[in-house]
């Protein structure tokens, strides 16, 4: 096998500048497509982790339209549902201009709703008792190096204190962490005591972003759902229902229908490479014709060398495969470490199978025409120069 | 050679023709041609005879339009494309007149190819390779490629490829129509010390008497026939 690899390498090596012009295109093209498969995986089904035992409830408009929390009870009653939390978003700047993914919510309610969070007894309750009080995603903290017991300085572009000024201060008292890896790669958010948000806004307590519903049984999801929605159904206040996983995908689908985006792109890249990769194939295999030819004089049949030539644009893919989705996968991972909110991209198996297998589709269509072809040279005529 | 000595090729009645457009060219005409183990016979004849179609015929390169090519008791004229190709590789070795080396290989990753074909582990082919760069005294070349080589050395690499595998036949075409008169005569000793120390049959074309002289015997070809054979 050695000596038919040494052969293949030395045949795709045969025009130095060529084959790596090449290898670099087709590495541009896997490290792009990995790049944006990773983040396709992400915005599609990223919130895979999500379990299925909460519903979120938002306004039928929009999520931006906010709900009034005296809907909470009448939520809570709906049979199904064991408890009820709320989060309304803040909005929250950190520095110049530094987003920080910030929600105002009821302490006791989030603990009990979102038991994924991880945190001591202790901090709990120092976030129920304190007013100003903050808790924040052990990645965040970590990021920015904030401790418990520390001031934070944060502006809300959205809600300004009662005396116009849009800077709040809050008291982090608490770290949380998740109860797993995938949990542990969210914890880039923080929250707030609602109590204090809702009586120190300019624009008056009482309204919820969204109320996050726990169910009794998941199973149920669906007849839970339209029950809130039908409880609602004809007030000011229509609701749309949905599971977080749905909520979730909604949510990334405001920037657009990412997955079609990814999809066009790579299909105009893979396009490209294909007649550029395609022609590189073709002409090198023009070029050797009376070298193929030699190899069909010494014994070579002509599955076998339909075979070298195949294998050689495999092989040319494979490489520029492999070091393209290495580069983004090395890409990701530190994207992931300096901006919180790619922090659960990964380039996963997924996005390799993906990669690999879109390999094997542009090695098979740009080296099997030329292969064919080599296989099927007449060794006299190609000695003879016809 | 002795009548005594068994034919290696019988050629009977051998016709080839090639379609150009609409006309059909008969290249070679019911010839035939025995050639004994051991020989060393040059083709020669003018431009057009039909020598090098022989010659092709002869290393199984191509098929007859009609007539028979037994080459040791084997009708290879019957042969089917990929038992042909096997047949080639165990028992023809072919010699070019511009050598035909894969540039991207070394002297001896060339004179290894053939040897790709067979079960032999990596180490047994290079020793192998070596041994035949050895025969036409290029060991010392066997890390250079092609083109760090000059003419004579290319086609001693070429005649190396030709005789790793050991085969019984040599067929040469215009072995030395690229070569200096002297690098000639080196290349053609050689391939005579093939034909009598190692007892290779060997088929040469060429238009050169000189390089003829070499051969044991001389058969001219005109208008694809047999017109004289000279020892």
């Amino acid at each position: 096998m050695m000596g038919f690899f040494s052969l293949i390498w030395a045949s795709l090596w045969r025009k130095k500048t060529r084959a790596w012009l090449t290898l670099l295109s087709l590495i541009c093209a896997f490290l792009l497509f990995g790049l944006l498969q990773a983040l396709s995986v992400f915005f599609t089904a990223g919130a895979d982790f999500v379990g299925a035992s909460r519903l979120i409830v938002q306004s039928r408009v929009s999520f931006t339209d906010s709900l009034p929390i005296r809907m909470l009870p009448e939520i809570a009653g709906v049979p199904g549902v064991r408890d009820v939390s709320h989060d309304q978003w803040f909005g929250g700047v950190y520095g110049e201009n530094t987003q920080i993914f910030t929600f105002a919510t009821d302490p006791a309610r989030l603990r009990r709703v979102y038991t994924e969070w991880v945190m001591s007894d202790a901090e709990w309750q120092a976030f129920e008792s304190t007013r100003t009080g903050a808790i924040v995603g052990r990645k965040l903290a970590d990021q920015y190096g904030w401790k418990v017991g520390q001031k934070l300085p944060l502006k809300s572009n959205i809600f300004p204190l009662k005396s116009g000024r849009m800077a709040w201060e809050f008291d982090i008292v608490g770290i949380y962490d998740g109860k797993d890896a995938s949990w542990q790669a969210q914890t880039q958010g923080m929250y707030i005591n609602f109590d204090y948000f809702s009586e120190a806004n300019q624009f008056g307590a009482g309204s919820a972003g969204v109320f996050a519903v726990l169910l009794d049984d998941p199973n149920k999801s669906n007849e839970v759902a339209r029950a809130i929605d039908a409880r609602f159904l004809n007030s000011p206040d229509e609701t749309k229902t949905q599971s977080e996983k749905d909520f979730n995908k909604g949510f990334f689908s405001q920037i657009g229908d990412i997955g079609l985006i990814v999809s066009l792109i790579l299909v105009a890249v893979f396009f490209t490479i294909l007649i550029l990769t395609g022609n590189t194939m073709a002409q090198a295999v023009r070029e050797r014709i009376p070298e193929l030819a030699v190899l069909k004089t010494l014994g070579f049949n002509n599955t076998q060398v339909t075979l070298l030539v195949l294998a050689e644009a495999t092989l040319l893919c494979a490489l520029g495969a492999l070091i393209g989705l290495g580069l983004a996968s090395l890409a990701i991972s530190g994207l992931a470490q300096e901006v919180p909110f790619f922090a659960a991209v990964r380039a996963d198996a997924t996005v390799w199978l993906q990669g690999l297998l879109a390999m094997l589709a542009l090695a098979l269509a740009v080296g099997l025409p030329p292969a064919l072809r080599a296989g099927r040279i007449r060794i006299v005529d190609a000695l003879a120069g016809r | 050679m002795s009548d005594l000595i068994p034919n290696l090729i019988e050629v009977r009645q051998l016709s080839k023709s090639y379609v150009r457009g609409k006309q059909s060219i008969k290249v070679l005409d019911a010839l035939s041609l025995d050639i004994p183990k051991g020989d060393f016979v040059a083709l020669m004849g003018p431009s057009g005879s039909g020598k090098t179609t022989l010659l092709n015929l002869i290393g199984g390169l191509d098929q007859p339009s009609a007539g028979e090519i037994r080459i040791d008791g084997k009708r290879i004229d019957r042969m089917k494309a990929s038992e042909l190709a096997r047949w080639r590789a165990a028992n023809v070795g072919f010699v070019f007149q511009f050598y035909n080396l894969l540039p991207v290989l070394t002297a001896e990753r060339n004179v290894e190819l053939p040897l790709l074909l067979t079960k032999m582990g990596g180490a047994e082919r290079l020793k192998r390779a070596n041994i035949a760069l050895e025969i036409v005294g290029l060991k010392d070349r066997a890390r250079h490629k092609p083109k760090e080589l000059s003419g004579g050395q290319e086609q001693r690499v070429a005649i190396a490829r030709a005789l790793v595998s050991d085969p019984m036949l040599l067929v040469c075409d215009e072995p030395t129509g690229d070569l200096d008169r002297k690098t000639a005569d080196e290349i053609l000793t050689l391939l005579q010390r093939l034909n009598r120390e190692y007892n290779k049959t060997i088929v040469m074309v060429t238009h050169d008497p000189k390089a003829a002289d070499y051969a044991r015997r001389i058969v001219h070809l005109d208008k694809g026939q047999l017109i004289d054979q000279a020892a």
